[in-house]
C-alpha cells in the first residue's frame, strides 16, 4: 500500500502530502525521536529516507549484519556497532559484554571467523571508576570467552549530559569461512527456521531494571558470544542458508527482514516457540509480545528442510543451544507475510513492531 | 488494554504483598484483597490486586501456569544456575 | 491447553452460526478483547457470518487530543514530571505526542503503576508529578487508592489528570443512539472484576441485548461467543458470566467503594465522539487539590476531527477499519490519523497488525 499515492475522492478534501499538517504527524518528521532507535519501522524509515540516500553503496545497501569486502581484500568481513543500553549493568551482563558479543555475533552469523575487535568508549564525566573497572573486566572476560582479541581502541570523556554514563562503539573484522555462503537470497520455500534457544530474555531483563518499571526477577540477559555455536552448526550442516541474531525487534524483526527481502512468507508455529514460563508470564504482565523482544545470545537459522533435524541436534548438544527448536518454515505466499499458527489452531500475522516497545497494560 | 495477570502471594506486610509470577516478583497493593493469605492467588492490574483467585481454577484458566511440582527443564533463565561462558555476574 | 475443548467450542460456534444463517454482530466492548481475539487466533476461527465489532473500550484510543495537548503542556514546564502508562506516549494531540515532546526535552516518565509515580513524588518533594489517569473501571480504583494515599501522606507535589471513563454508560449511549444492529455484547472481563457482572443487567433488561462476561484467554473468549450465539439462536436475552474465576455478581466491593469515595460521575470527552453525559469520572471536591488541571490552571480544548476519518464510526461499531478510506494508506500505525490507529490496541491498529 503506497503511502505517497494521491487519490482524489469526491467529497473528501484534497490531502496533498505537504498541506496536510494539522499537527497530527509525529515530530518524527522533524527530529529524531527515541523510537527511531528501536529497530522497528521507524528505524527502517530513518535508514531508507535519510541514511541510504546519502551513504548508500553496493556494500552498504544490503544492510547485512557485516559487510563482505571486495575480493581484493580476500574474503574479509567487517562490521561496526554502537551500544547505548541503560542501565549500564543488568542481570546477566553489562554494556561491555553486550558490545563484545554484539560485534562477534554480527561477524559469526555471516559465516565469518571473528579475528579482531576495536572498541571506542565515550564516558560521561561523573561515572564511578568502580563501575568503569567492572565493565572493563567484563569486556576482557567476554573477549577471552569468545577467543577474539580487542586490538585497538579509544577513550573519550564528555561533560555530564543525559546521564547515560557510557556509550561504546565497536568494529570487528572476520574471515569468511571457506565454502560458506550465507545470504537471504539463498533462502528457498520449504526451508526450516530454527531458533537456538529461549526468546525474549534480554529485552525483558532490561525492562525489569528500567526506571519507573523496575521489578525483582529471576530474568537474566542471555547475552553471549555465539561464534563457537555457529562453528558447530556450520560443521554439522552444509545446508544452512542464512543466519541472523534477533536483537532489537526480536524474532519478528528477523522474519520480517526475510519476508521483505526474499518475497517469500514464513509460517511460524506458536506451540514450537521456545518460551519459558518466566518469559511468558513476565511478557503477559507487561503486555509485551515475546516475538518482538530483543535477544542477545540467540540465533535465527534458515536451513534446508532435509538438514533441519541434524542441525537441531548439533545445536542442542552445545551449551548455548540447549533449548533450540524448529519453529517454522519458509513458504510461498502472496503477499509475503509472516504468519503465526496459534496454539488453538487459529492464525494471525506477525509484524515488525513500530519502535520502542513499552509496557501496555491499561 | 485492561491487562490483569494471575500471581501467587509469597509475602504480606500490612496491605502490601509480594506476588510471584513464575520468577518475576512485583510489590503489589493488597488494599482490594484484604483477606488473601500467603500462598493465595490474586489477579494483578497496574500494581494492585483486584481480586482473589482460586489456585486450581486459575491453573485451569490460564494455560501458561505450570502445575506445582513440575520439574523445570534445564532453562538457563529459570534460576541461579551457572550459565555457560562463566560471565562475571 | 485443552485443545479438544477448544475444538469443540469452535465446532459448536460454527454449527450455531450456520443454523442462524444471517450475519450476527457481536460487540466486544473492550480493547483488550479486540487484541486478544486477534492475537490468539480466535478471530481467524470464527465463521464468516459472525462479525466481531469493536466497541469504545480502548481507553487510550478514546482519550481526546485536548487531553494530550494539556499533558504535553505540563511536560515542558520547569520542575514538572508527567508520569504515564506506556500506552499513552504515542497518542497524538494537535501539537504532537508525549513521545515527540520528550524528544524535544519534555519530562515524560513511563511507569508501570500509579504507585511508581506516588513513590517518585514522595522521594522528590522539589518536583511536581502529574499522573495521567486513564482507563476504565479496571484502572480507576488504582488511581483512587493512590489519591487517598497521597492525602494520607500529605503530599503537595502529586497530581492526577483524570480521564477515567465508564463502560456501561458508554454501552447504553451507543444503544440509545440506536444505529447499530448489535446482537449481543462480549463484556470486558477485568472491568467486570471491579463493577461486577450484574452491572450489565440494565443493558439486558432495558435494551434486550444478551451480555456475556468473558476473560481474555482463548478458551474463555470462545465460551463467551458460544454462549452469545446460543442465546441468539434460542431467542433468549440474559446475562451470563464465563469468567467466574475472577468475576462475581457484585464485583469487588472495596474497589467500588474506593471509586465512590474519590470520584464523581461527570460528562466526559471521548475522542471522535465528542462529550458524552455521565460517562467519565472526575475527582470529588474533597480531593480537588490533587487535580492537575485545577492546580496548574489548565483547561482541555476541543478536538479537531480530521476529514475522512471514520474512527467515530469504528469505535461505535458502525464500520470496520478497512471501510475507512485512509486505512492502510494515509493512516498507518506509523502515521496514525485517528484514535483507532493510535494505540496498537486500537481496532484499526489491531487490524493492520494482525489481519492483512
Amino acid at each position: 500500500m503506497s503511502e505517497t499515492s494521491k487519490v482524489s475522492v469526491k467529497g473528501l478534501p484534497d490531502m496533498a502530502e505537504e498541506s496536510y499538517d494539522t499537527g497530527f504527524l509525529e515530530d518524527a518528521e522533524k527530529c529524531v525521536v527515541l523510537a527511531h532507535g528501536g529497530g522497528g519501522q521507524l528505524t527502517h524509515d530513518l535508514i531508507d529516507r535519510h541514511i541510504l540516500p546519502r551513504l548508500g553503496n553496493k556494500q552498504l545497501n544490503p544492510l547485512d549484519d557485516s559487510a563482505v569486502l571486495p575480493p581484493s581484500i580476500n574474503g574479509m568481513v567487517f562490521t561496526t556497532d554502537a551500544f547505548v543500553v541503560q542501565p549500564l549493568e543488568f542481570p546477566g551482563g553489562d554494556i561491555g559484554r553486550l558490545a563484545v558479543c554484539g560485534t562477534v555475533n554480527d561477524l559469526a552469523v555471516m559465516g565469518a571467523t571473528p579475528k579482531a575487535l576495536s572498541l571506542a568508549v565515550v564516558v560521561e564525566e561523573g561515572l564511578e571508576l568502580a563501575c568503569f573497572d567492572r565493565i572493563l573486566d567484563s569486556i576482557a572476560h567476554t573477549a577471552d570467552e569468545a577467543g577474539v582479541p580487542i586490538v585497538t581502541g579509544d577513550t573519550k570523556v564528555v561533560e555530564r549530559r543525559g546521564g547515560d554514563g557510557m556509550l561504546i562503539t565497536t568494529a570487528g573484522v572476520g574471515e569468511l569461512k571457506a565454502g560458506v555462503n550465507l545470504s537471504l537470497s539463498s533462502i528457498r520455500a520449504g526451508d526450516k527456521v530454527i531458533v537456538t534457544g529461549i526468546l525474549a530474555e534480554h529485552g525483558l531483563t532490561i525492562m525489569s531494571v528500567r526506571s519507573g518499571i523496575e521489578f525483582d526477577s529471576n530474568l537474566r540477559s542471555d547475552c553471549a558470544p555465539l561464534n563457537n555455536l555457529v562453528d558447530s552448526m556450520l560443521e554439522a550442516s552444509k545446508g544452512i542458508r542464512f543466519m541472523r541474531d534477533p536483537t532489537r525487534c526480536g524474532l519478528a524483526g528477523v522474519l520480517a527482514d526475510i519476508a521483505e527481502e526474499t518475497g517469500l512468507g514464513v509460517r511460524l508455529h506458536e506451540s514450537a516457540l521456545p518460551i519459558s514460563p518466566l518469559v511468558r508470564h513476565t511478557s503477559e504482565l507487561l503486555g509485551l509480545d515475546p516475538l518482538t523482544v530483543a535477544n542477545e545470545g540467540k540465533c535465527v537459522v534458515v536451513v534446508a528442510a532435509d538438514q533441519a533435524d541434524a542441525l537441531l541436534n548439533a545445536c542442542k548438544n552445545h551449551p548455548l543451544g540447549k533449548n533450540a527448536a524448529i519453529v517454522g518454515e519458509v513458504i510461498e505466499a502472496e503477499p509475503p507475510l509472516v504468519e503465526l499458527q496459534t496454539v488453538i489452531g487459529g492464525a494471525r500475522i506477525v509484524q515488525r513492531p513500530y519502535g520502542e516497545e513499552l509496557p501496555r497494560i491499561c | 488494554m485492561c491487562l490483569a495477570v494471575p500471581g501467587k502471594v509469597i509475602e504480606i506486610r500490612d496491605q502490601e504483598g509480594t506476588v510471584d509470577f513464575q520468577g518475576s516478583r512485583l510489590e503489589v497493593s493488597l488494599l482490594m484483597t484484604p483477606d488473601v493469605k500467603v500462598g493465595g492467588w490474586v489477579l494483578v492490574h497496574a500494581g494492585y490486586a483486584i481480586n482473589e483467585l482460586d489456585e486450581e481454577e486459575a491453573r485451569q484458566t490460564w494455560s501458561y501456569l505450570r502445575e506445582a511440582g513440575l520439574v523445570e527443564e534445564a532453562l538457563p533463565n529459570g534460576g541461579e544456575a551457572d550459565e555457560p561462558g562463566g560471565r562475571l555476574k | 491447553m485443552n485443545r479438544e475443548a477448544v475444538d469443540q467450542l469452535v465446532a459448536g460456534i460454527s454449527e450455531t452460526a450456520a443454523l442462524l444463517k444471517r450475519s450476527i454482530k457481536i460487540m466486544e466492548v473492550c480493547g483488550t478483547h479486540t487484541v486478544s481475539l486477534f492475537r490468539s487466533g480466535v478471530k481467524s476461527l470464527l465463521p464468516q457470518n459472525v462479525e466481531m465489532l469493536s466497541g469504545p473500550g480502548c481507553p487510550v484510543c478514546v482519550t481526546s487530543q485536548g487531553y494530550i495537548d494539556a499533558a504535553c503542556d505540563l511536560a515542558v514546564r520547569e520542575g514538572v514530571v508527567v508520569c504515564t502508562y506506556g500506552d499513552m506516549v504515542r497518542v497524538p494531540g494537535k501539537g504532537g505526542s508525549l513521545e515527540s515532546r520528550r524528544a524535544r526535552g519534555a519530562n515524560v516518565q513511563v511507569v508501570y503503576s500509579v504507585r511508581d509515580a506516588l513513590k517518585m513524588a514522595s522521594d522528590n518533594p522539589k518536583r511536581k508529578y502529574v499522573f495521567l489517569a486513564i482507563g476504565f473501571e479496571t484502572t480507576a480504583p488504582a488511581t483512587a487508592a493512590a489519591v487517598m494515599e497521597a492525602d494520607r501522606l500529605g503530599l503537595k507535589n502529586f497530581f492526577v489528570m483524570t480521564a477515567h471513563k465508564l463502560v456501561v454508560p458508554a454501552m447504553e449511549l451507543l444503544l440509545a443512539a440506536g444505529e447499530v444492529p448489535i446482537d449481543g455484547f462480549l463484556c470486558p472481563g477485568h472491568v467486570s472484576v471491579v463493577i461486577g457482572a450484574d452491572a450489565y443487567l440494565p443493558v439486558v433488561e432495558r435494551y434486550h441485548k444478551p451480555c456475556v462476561v468473558a476473560g481474555f484467554e482463548p478458551r474463555t473468549m470462545l465460551e463467551g461467543i458460544a454462549c452469545l450465539l446460543h442465546q441468539i439462536a434460542a431467542g433468549e436475552c440474559k446475562l451470563e458470566n464465563v469468567y467466574s474465576v475472577a468475576v462475581e455478581g457484585q464485583g469487588n466491593t472495596i474497589a467500588r467503594r474506593l471509586l465512590q469515595e474519590v470520584f464523581v460521575t461527570a460528562p466526559a470527552r471521548w475522542r471522535a465522539m465528542g462529550e458524552l453525559p455521565a460517562s467519565g469520572q472526575v475527582l470529588a471536591d474533597k480531593y480537588a487539590r490533587f487535580d492537575a488541571l485545577n492546580h496548574f490552571g489548565l483547561s482541555i480544548e476541543a478536538d479537531y476531527d480530521p476529514p475522512g476519518c471514520l474512527c467515530g464510526d469504528v469505535i461505535q461499531g458502525k464500520s470496520h477499519p478497512d471501510q475507512c478510506h485512509h486505512f492502510g494508506r494515509r493512516c498507518t500505525p506509523m502515521r496514525p490519523i485517528g484514535p483507532c490507529m493510535v494505540s496498537s490496541e486500537g481496532t484499526c491498529a489491531a487490524w493492520y497488525k494482525y489481519n492483512r
